[in-house]
């Protein structure tokens, strides 16, 4: 029987991964999704669970302050236009990466975030990483813990999930590893003692043990991408907001933890 | 910006053990960590961390590089009278910090 | 061009010249941080005896990550004036330094104790020492396990 494979098609991924020897390209089933919290140990996981001791929250108290704080040549805050963060960003880290109409493509929170800075504040944009973009980044998501990841895909969004799903199970670098193998194949193995997870960016940004600190989903990927010794992107390229759309919408229904703590 | 932050009751009942929970931002550079080119990373890290009751030090803790960042102390004092519970951080490159937190003590 | 006479010089003399091998690790590494270790000890208790007991000291056993490992120690008194603990400090014999804390506190700790993190650097024995206000030394230990993180990013962000 022969297969065509079209660009088009719903199956053309699945039947793509079949012959390149990969299990079925579907996504883990909603029932079968686990957070990368219960991969970690107990006592890992008491340092997620209480605020009082979670370093994470260090960032997000200081997101707290920077929401408040003027900025820009409009000398606003974030609160002059969305008030109680509490209310206005109740949900919003859960549907990122959106679609943003003017850049015509998904961006995800941070991206947003500066968009905000820069268009509406009149202010500077926060670097990649900066503890400032991080901590309001941080802020923001908390607001969303305990809510369920709601990615809705449309026509718009469509071609940039297909590509972060096509890297998702691409090959890559010069161990040639394609993340599906150890995050959809693998999960609850183990790598050199470390537990595979199923990769699911429930917690971002996060306190990562090995960073001593908070990062973004980016610095993951980016690691990652170096850790199979393939050429990582930069900050904010769109082949990571594409992947990083991929896998929010594969981790759709599983709940918020921002800010997470992983090993 | 957020430098510390502690965790203590607001009132207590006299003679009651409460449980106190401290966490300091601070990466905690061991001196060990070299760049990317060879060279040093200096040592810079807190010193020492101070619990005094009503002006007098009830716990006191020395550190050393082993202590993870942002370290998170957690401790016990007892309830003994009601006014301020203030908390010291103090370490390397003159970094001081202080928080407090009052306590009403019945 | 170098002669043949010219490099054969050379070639010797890097040979004969101590190299400064800052690059290696010292080969006695394992034992020099023991003796560390030892003396870090000999400060903390001076001659006196140091006994099991008393003390619990709380780790767990394979830890996620080396760089934050959750640890908890309590010690059993009174905590009374005439019964305290005075000081708990937590050492390490593999660390590059022993020394991890040295708590001081008296009675009105109420419960004699600390819960922090630490950094490990390797699989080894952490201790903790307790020093009564009668002089008295009392210890525990703790085995770990520590495993180095699969993908490192090596100082790359």
């Amino acid at each position: 029987m022969s297969v065509r494979i079209g660009v088009r098609s719903r199956l053309a991924p699945a039947v793509a991964c079949i012959l390149l020897g990969f299990a079925a390209a579907a996504e883990i089933p909603p029932g079968e999704r686990r957070s990368g919290y219960e991969f970690m140990s107990r006592e890992t996981r008491a340092i997620q669970d209480d605020d009082a001791g979670n370093p994470g929250m260090l960032w997000v108290l200081d997101g707290e302050a920077l929401w408040k704080r003027k900025a820009g040549a409009t000398d606003r805050a974030c609160f002059d236009c969305h008030g109680d963060a509490r209310e206005s960003m109740k949900a919003v880290a859960a549907r990122y990466p959106a679609f943003d109409p003017a850049l015509r493509r998904p961006v995800n929170l941070e991206q947003r975030i500066n968009a905000c800075r820069v268009g509406r504040q009149k202010a500077a944009a926060l670097a990649y990483e900066s503890k400032d973009l991080l901590a309001l980044t941080a802020y923001v998501a908390r607001q969303s813990r305990g809510l369920p990841i709601a990615i809705a895909i449309d026509e718009r969004t469509r071609p940039f999930l297909e590509a972060g799903r096509e890297a998702f199970f691409r090959r890559q670098g010069q161990l040639n590893l394609a993340c599906a193998q150890c995050h959809d194949d693998h999960w609850s193995g183990k790598l050199a003692g470390s537990p595979i997870t199923q990769a699911h960016p429930t917690g971002y940004p996060l306190y990562r043990l090995e960073w001593q600190g908070l990062g973004s989903l980016e610095r993951r990927l980016r690691g990652c991408l170096t850790g199979v010794r393939a050429e990582s992107y930069p900050y904010g390229a769109p082949e990571l907001v594409d992947l990083e759309l991929y896998l929010m919408w594969r981790a759709n229904g599983m709940k918020i933890e921002t800010p997470a703590v992983r090993p | 910006m957020a430098r510390a932050i502690v965790n203590a009751p607001a009132q207590a009942k006299r003679g009651e053990i409460i449980e106190i929970k401290t966490l300091a931002a601070h990466a905690m550079e061991t001196g060990f960590r070299r760049t990317q080119l060879g060279e040093l990373i200096p040592r810079d890290i807190i010193r020492r961390f101070t619990c005094s009751y009503n002006g007098v030090e009830v716990y006191r803790v020395d550190l050393h590089p082993a202590v993870a960042a942002n370290p998170l102390i957690a401790f016990t004092t007892t309830a003994t009278e009601t006014g301020t519970l203030s908390f010291q951080w103090v370490g390397d490159n003159g970094y001081s910090v202080i928080e407090i937190a009052p306590i009403r003590v019945e | 061009m170098t002669t043949r006479r010219e490099f054969l010089v050379l070639a010797a003399a890097s040979l004969a010249a101590p190299t400064a091998a800052k690059a290696q690790l010292d080969p006695n590494l394992a034992a020099k941080r023991k003796a560390a270790y030892e003396e870090a000890l000999g400060k903390v208790v001076g001659g006196a005896r140091v006994r099991a007991g008393r003390v619990k000291l709380q780790l767990p056993p394979l830890i996620d990550n080396g760089n934050s490992v959750p640890l908890s120690v309590a010690v059993e008194s009174p905590m009374t004036a005439a019964d305290h603990v005075k000081a708990i400090h937590v050492l390490t014999q593999r660390n590059p330094l022993p020394d991890v804390v040295s708590v001081h506190l008296g009675p009105r700790a109420g419960r004699a104790g600390i819960s922090t993190r630490v950094r490990l650097a390797d699989t080894q024995t952490v201790v903790a020492i307790a020093e009564l206000s009668d002089g008295t030394f009392w210890s525990d230990s703790a085995e770990v396990v520590v495993t180095l993180s699969a993908c490192l990013e090596e100082g790359l962000i």
